[in-house]
């Protein structure tokens, strides 16, 4: 297999405990790849290891067939590796536009220009007019975020992986905190994305994962449980035992 | 299609304009108050001159504490190597021509700028902060010790700079410096203006707001700061230089940790983080420092620290930030 993305073995322990226990996955280009699992799974430290944000005990990370492993983040952003955030980060104090066009300019390494302004750049505006209109904010491109609803925020967020062009994209619950009535376009946005980009997305809400995923990984406990197609993950019966009061509990607090 | 492309070029025409006219304003502004202070005050340009100086410090500080969220209380450090890099250059090496002298201030205060930016930016918060502070007193004391080059605490004297342009001499009323400190002013100014709405400028502003952001974007924070730390030693160094070629000795204060605090003040006084009260900050703070001192010698400290207290309870974004916030509130209301 061509793997895009291959992770092997990677383990992190937290005062003890291993909240990611030798979790190997890889993905091709054109990937669709659900990564669920109860609360406290260990989903969101399986990005940050993998983004390099978070520094494993052991294990390895591959793009494109390059180790990575020892590469700080930027560097692995730089290779196509993208990742959104569960809680947004976003800079209150700039707008949906700025926002936008910075990652733009980042893809483009012009982020050094000094005597240039993004807005006298046609092509630039242009594409994040495009990419806000696309989520549905362009009308918010020139409001600071402290002042947008969370929701929209949320959409601003995977704006900026977007905008980025990745190869390899992890989503990390990109439609939580969203309005019902603005989880359609996040879905658009995700099933518009170019074909060949392998996508992994985190996920509670199952609907969404059956619509999108080709592929379900099922994490507990900081191990990999199940790894298959979405038929089969809900008849298997470790998933089943996982989920059995801890994702009551999950459904409960959310 | 055709239709969206051409209000959108249309509205960055006017975005373009409405940049300009508020950049023009500003200069305009600043032409206005000196030529009201050399019509106002014609025997004291001495003041006004330090005061244009000093301003230059506290733009360069903003650059690095108002855009990029770096806590340093040891950016007289640019300042004075600025200083030391003209008057040096002129007491030892002879180059005495002010746009040479000017140069080497520039080029000192960029690699004192590298420097301390090298070693400021290995820390975040109150550790940057203690930093910072060891860089002045060490700063400050290598420039004493060196006292065969820099006349140690008398202070280097024998700078004589010629005249600029071959022109205009550097006269006894200060006349020449002034001119020549508030072109320098407005052009630092202006090419900061466009600076800090650059892409860099933007992701600058970024990395104040959130590094981690900043990174999951690809771009490099460290790299960054430190280009950053160069452009305000650049800054800085300038507003030395033009202290030397002024007064024409250049003495240990100008190296200082009071000189470092006082720039901090000044800065959080007009406001952060729009060049504007960079300006609007250290004219207040230095003209009510000369007035209140002049009225009452005793106790003009005291006045100068409730001020602060006031600035900072009541207007706490600073001069020019709170006059700017209730500007903005107003616009939305009448709308
Ligand atoms: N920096 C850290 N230090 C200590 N423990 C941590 C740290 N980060 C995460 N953990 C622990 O690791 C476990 C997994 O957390 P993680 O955020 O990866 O879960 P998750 O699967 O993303 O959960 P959720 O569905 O709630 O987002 C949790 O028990 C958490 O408390
Ligand atoms: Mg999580």
């Amino acid at each position: 297999m061509n793997a895009i993305f291959d992770v092997r073995n990677l383990k992190r322990t937290f005062g003890g405990l291993a909240v990611t226990n030798d979790v190997s996955l890889s993905m091709a280009p054109g990937d669709r790849v659900a990564l669920i699992g109860p609360n406290g799974a260990g989903k969101t430290t399986f990005v940050n290891l993998v983004t390099g944000n978070l520094l494993p005990n052991s294990g390895s990370v591959a793009l494109g067939g390059e180790d990575v492993t020892r590469l700080g983040p930027t560097e692995r952003v730089r290779r196509g590796l993208v990742r959104s955030f569960q809680v947004t980060r976003l800079f209150s104090e700039m707008t949906p536009e700025e926002h936008v066009a910075l990652a733009i300019l980042q893809r483009e390494g012009r982020t050094g220009r000094m005597f240039a302004s993004h807005r006298a750049m046609p092509d630039v505006m242009d594409e994040v007019h495009a990419l806000l209109a696309r989520l549905g904010i362009a009308h918010l491109a020139r409001h600071r975020v402290s002042e947008i609803a969370y929701g929209q925020q949320r959409l601003l967020e995977l704006a900026l992986a977007l905008a980025l062009k990745p190869r390899v994209l992890l989503l990390d619950e990109p439609a939580a905190g969203v309005p019902q009535s603005d989880t359609a376009r996040i879905e658009q946005a995700i099933a518009d994305l170019p074909a060949d980009l392998a996508v992994l997305m985190i996920e509670h809400d199952m609907d969404l994962v059956f619509r999108f995923a080709r592929r379900v990984v099922v994490l507990a406990a900081g191990e990999i449980i199940f790894d298959g197609s979405p038929d089969a993950v809900t008849k298997d019966a470790r998933v089943r035992q996982a989920y059995l009061g801890s994702y009551a509990y999950a459904r409960s607090v959310a | 299609m055709a239709l969206t492309m051409n209000t959108e070029t249309l509205s960055t025409a006017r975005d373009r304009r409405a940049r300009l006219t508020r950049d023009a304003v500003g200069v305009l502004v600043i032409l206005a108050v000196a030529v009201l202070g050399y019509l106002l005050f014609p025997n004291n340009l001495a003041l006004l001159t330090r005061i244009t100086a000093i301003a230059l410090l506290v733009l360069s500080l903003d650059l690095v504490t108002g855009y990029c969220g770096v806590a340093t209380l040891g950016h007289a450090a640019l300042f004075g190597a600025g200083a030391y890099g003209a008057g040096i250059a002129a007491a030892h090496f002879g180059i005495t021509d002010p746009i040479a002298m000017l140069a080497v201030g520039v080029v000192a205060g960029a690699l004192a700028g590298l420097v301390s930016g090298a070693v400021v930016l290995r820390a975040h918060g109150l550790p940057q902060l203690v930093l910072s502070i060891a860089i002045i007193h060490l700063a400050h004391e290598a420039a004493n010790k060196a006292s065969g080059w820099t006349g140690g605490s008398d202070g280097l004297a024998g700078i004589m700079p010629d005249a600029v342009f071959g022109l205009y001499p550097f006269d006894l009323w200060g006349r020449t410096a002034y001119v020549f400190g508030i072109v320098l002013l407005i052009a630092a100014f202006v090419i900061l203006r466009q600076i800090v709405r650059s892409p860099f400028g933007m992701l600058c502003r970024g990395i104040k707001q959130d590094p981690l952001r900043v990174r999951a974007m690809g771009a490099s924070v460290h790299g960054t700061l430190i280009r950053m730390y160069a452009i305000s030693g650049a800054v800085a160094g300038a507003g030395g230089a033009l202290n030397a070629l002024s007064t024409q000795v250049v003495g240990l204060d100008s190296l200082s940790f009071t000189l470092s605090a006082e720039a901090l003040v000044m800065l959080v006084l007009g406001g952060t983080g729009s060049l504007y009260g960079a300006l609007i900050g250290t004219l207040s703070f230095l003209w009510f420092e000369d007035v209140v001192s002049a009225a009452n010698p005793f106790h003009w400290l005291t006045i100068v620290g409730a001020l602060l207290i006031a600035v900072v309870l009541f207007a706490p974004k600073g001069l020019y930030g709170s006059l700017a916030a209730l500007l903005e509130r107003r616009g939305r209301t009448d709308r």
